[in-house]
């Protein structure tokens, strides 16, 4: 029997296998951030152990940096002191970092790819649970703890029991005007925030082969989002052209060397996947949240829904719980809802082709009265290529703000944070409850979706939006 | 890591589903570079309430947690794990697991054991009819016993076979894989020289 793309690269991984025990696999980069490593460079200061490959690690400054005043040092005592032991840690062990300032910094899951260090056929951890991004490339990434972490500085390896293997057959084409990101949230709300658990997903179909680097990146983001280990994409040439010529891309020989083995790394026609899931991508339009978890979507055309629309009992009880913290009707149109703030961003849709998207949209438009927006581009080099293509103009016309870059206001770890109350329409990843500020409501949205809720000030697509006058 | 045999003490009721990592602990107390002191983050959001269940005198000093499905959901915090252990927990109780979660607490100590979700409403309904009432759990055996007499629970959990050698045990999961270090060293040796490096 054949084998899927996962268990191919889980074989390729293995350095130890026994009965009763989970698998040893080989880690071929490390990624690593100011919040989930202290504690495991600690542990290893404490027992004395080196870190292995400092050649296969990588660290960045993401989740606490500011997005203003960039020149100054950061206010928060406790943020700073959480970089400034990433600094000191990657110091003391070897560790490339690219720490505030520097050209290469920005959220682990963009700058990783933006450096040709994310490659098909690669394991990839980081403390994260967005390392899924990474599986666009066709690799097995995914997030993990702390302990973990500690566990991979010293061994480069991981402990891992194999996963179960799921395919998610996207049919049809997606239509004009609807993205990867509402194909994602669609399909999250179709198999619920614990659909995923337990297993790697392929993402596979046309309309995946059709999706550019960055919309798959996307899609593998919110892997996590349905409870999924990973989620990847078989690589192909749109994965081979946006690697190529990049810092760490493979030269020459090796090149070469490195395409051959990539392109043996798609799922043989005779294997067998122990789940399948399908959806139609042709029925896919504008998606939004509505509730405090990824699960709980709807078109934008739709309606809240009413907690009796769900049969099981927990989710019933969650729906109220949302309504209740969202401040929310059953039955109000998805439109009708009034957005206080709109954050274009994250390591979801913070890529210069998401930032190129939400300027084109926006160019000759302007940000209701009463909202605001934040543009936060998703690394330094994001945004200095926005900055060279003019994007910043475009959206500081429309009355956006052109932030630095960084996980910003995804998480609210810097001051980018809501009030309590306040609505926000977020290109990032999580809705929960209190997720971008204490007592803030998250509904997220694709780039496109947010663009037009900027401008009209309530959730929108953009075909609701008047046309731009050819002379504006 | 100390060995984690059995464990009797206060069960506290959560009746909710999907509490998420953020819910346990939000981002904003994540700064710490400590493992301790999580304690002040954990259910932030929800320890303002006074009607919240680590808020009723009876629940106060839990050490079992009875939650619904999806408990730990989410971002990779380990955190979670440390605010959940720094406030006095030694187990959670719950018919479905975050991933990342599950594998977090097996590493840092804390007992998560999947059960039933019909299991989950009887401990519910029991610890709610018997505020401060105490629950077993039985790594050993991998029982959940409440009550006594004909009302008596008592039913099995489910845990990875590895983990819980690993808990039984108290191991250091670095140590074992060190041992195991010529294996590491073969399959570097053997690792395509076109993959990326760093330095």
């Amino acid at each position: 029997m054949g084998k899927t793309l996962a268990e191919k690269i889980w074989d390729d991984h293995v350095v130890r296998t026994a009965a009763g025990e989970p698998d040893l696999l080989f880690i071929d980069l490390h990624l690593i951030h100011e919040v989930t490593s202290p504690q495991a460079f600690d542990g290893l200061r404490l027992s004395g152990r080196p870190v292995r490959r400092p050649d296969l690690t990588l660290a960045t400054e993401d989740h606490n940096i500011p997005t203003t005043d960039l020149d100054k040092p950061i206010a928060d005592p406790v943020s700073r002191t959480q970089v400034e032991t990433l600094r000191r840690n990657a110091e003391e062990f070897g560790v490339r970092l690219h720490p505030m300032g520097d050209i290469d910094q920005g959220i682990v899951h963009v700058v990783g790819p933006q450096l040709g260090l994310t490659q098909p056929g690669m394991t990839i951890v980081c403390g994260d649970s967005h390392t899924s991004t990474h599986g666009a490339f066709g690799s097995i990434a995914f997030g993990i703890g702390t302990s973990e972490v500690e566990h991979v500085l010293a061994t480069q390896s991981l402990s891992q029991a194999r996963p179960k293997m799921m395919a998610v057959e996207v049919d049809g084409a997606l239509p004009e005007g609807s993205t990867a990101k509402d194909l994602i949230l669609a399909l999250i709300t179709q198999e619920t925030t614990g659909g995923g658990q337990g297993y790697i997903v392929e993402y596979r179909g046309e309309a995946i082969r059709a999706l550019s680097m960055e919309e798959r990146m996307t899609i593998c983001n919110m892997s996590i989002e349905w409870g999924a280990k990973a989620g990847l994409i078989a690589p192909d040439e749109t994965t081979y052209d946006y690697i190529q010529g990049r810092p760490h891309a493979p030269q020459g020989a090796a090149w070469d060397e490195a395409v051959a083995y990539w392109s043996s790394l798609t799922t043989d026609d005779d294997a067998e996947f122990d789940k399948v899931v399908r959806i139609d991508a042709s029925q896919v339009t504008p998606f939004v949240t509505w509730g405090t978890n990824p699960g709980q979507g709807v078109p934008l055309s739709a309606t809240v829904p009413h907690p009796s629309d769900f049969e099981d009992e927990n989710e019933r009880a969650a729906a109220e719980n949302a309504l209740t913290y969202m401040g929310l009707e059953a039955g109000t149109p998805m439109r009708d809802i009034a957005v206080d703030t709109v954050f274009v961003g994250s390591c979801t849709n913070g890529r210069i082709s998401d930032l190129r998207r939400a300027a084109e949209l926006i160019k000759g438009h302007k940000v209701a009265d009463g909202t605001r927006m934040l543009v936060v581009p998703g690394s330094v080099r994001v945004r200095l290529q926005a900055q060279e293509e003019g994007l910043d103009v475009v959206f500081k016309e429309a009355g956006a703000e052109w932030r630095g870059a960084g996980c910003s206001m995804c998480l609210g770890m810097n001051p980018d944070q809501l009030t309590p109350g306040e609505r926000s329409a977020s290109t990032s990843n999580r809705n929960f409850e209190g997720r971008q500020g204490k007592g803030g409501r998250t509904h997220l949205v694709s780039p496109d979706v947010a663009v037009a809720t900027a401008v009209l000030g309530h959730l929108a697509s953009p075909a609701d939006l008047q046309p731009v006058p050819a002379n504006a | 890591m100390d060995k984690f045999t059995t464990h009797t003490g206060v069960a506290a009721p959560l009746r909710r589903s999907n509490v998420d990592t953020d819910q346990i602990i939000p981002a904003v107390y994540l700064k710490r570079v400590t493992r301790t002191g999580f304690e002040d983050g954990l259910f932030a959001a929800w320890r303002g309430d006074p009607s919240f269940v680590l808020n009723q005198e009876a629940y106060r000093d839990a050490t079992v947690l009875i939650a619904g499905p999806d408990f730990g959901t989410g971002s990779s915090r380990e955190h979670a794990v440390w605010a959940l252990q720094n406030y006095g927990f030694k187990v959670v109780i719950s018919s479905r697991f975050g991933d990342i979660f599950r594998g977090n607490s097996g590493k840092a100590g804390l007992l998560a054991a999947q059960v039933d979700e019909k299991l989950v409403q009887r401990l519910w309904t029991y610890v709610e009819d018997n505020p401060g009432a105490s629950v077993t759990v039985d790594l050993e055996s991998r029982t959940v016993k409440a009550g006594e007499g004909v009302d008596a629970i008592e039913d099995s959990f489910t845990i990875d076979d590895y983990t819980r050698w690993r808990l039984l045990e108290g191991l250091d999961d670095i140590a074992i894989t060190l041992s195991h270090g010529d294996d590491i060293d073969a399959y570097e040796s053997r690792r395509p020289a076109f993959k990326p490096a760093t330095l």
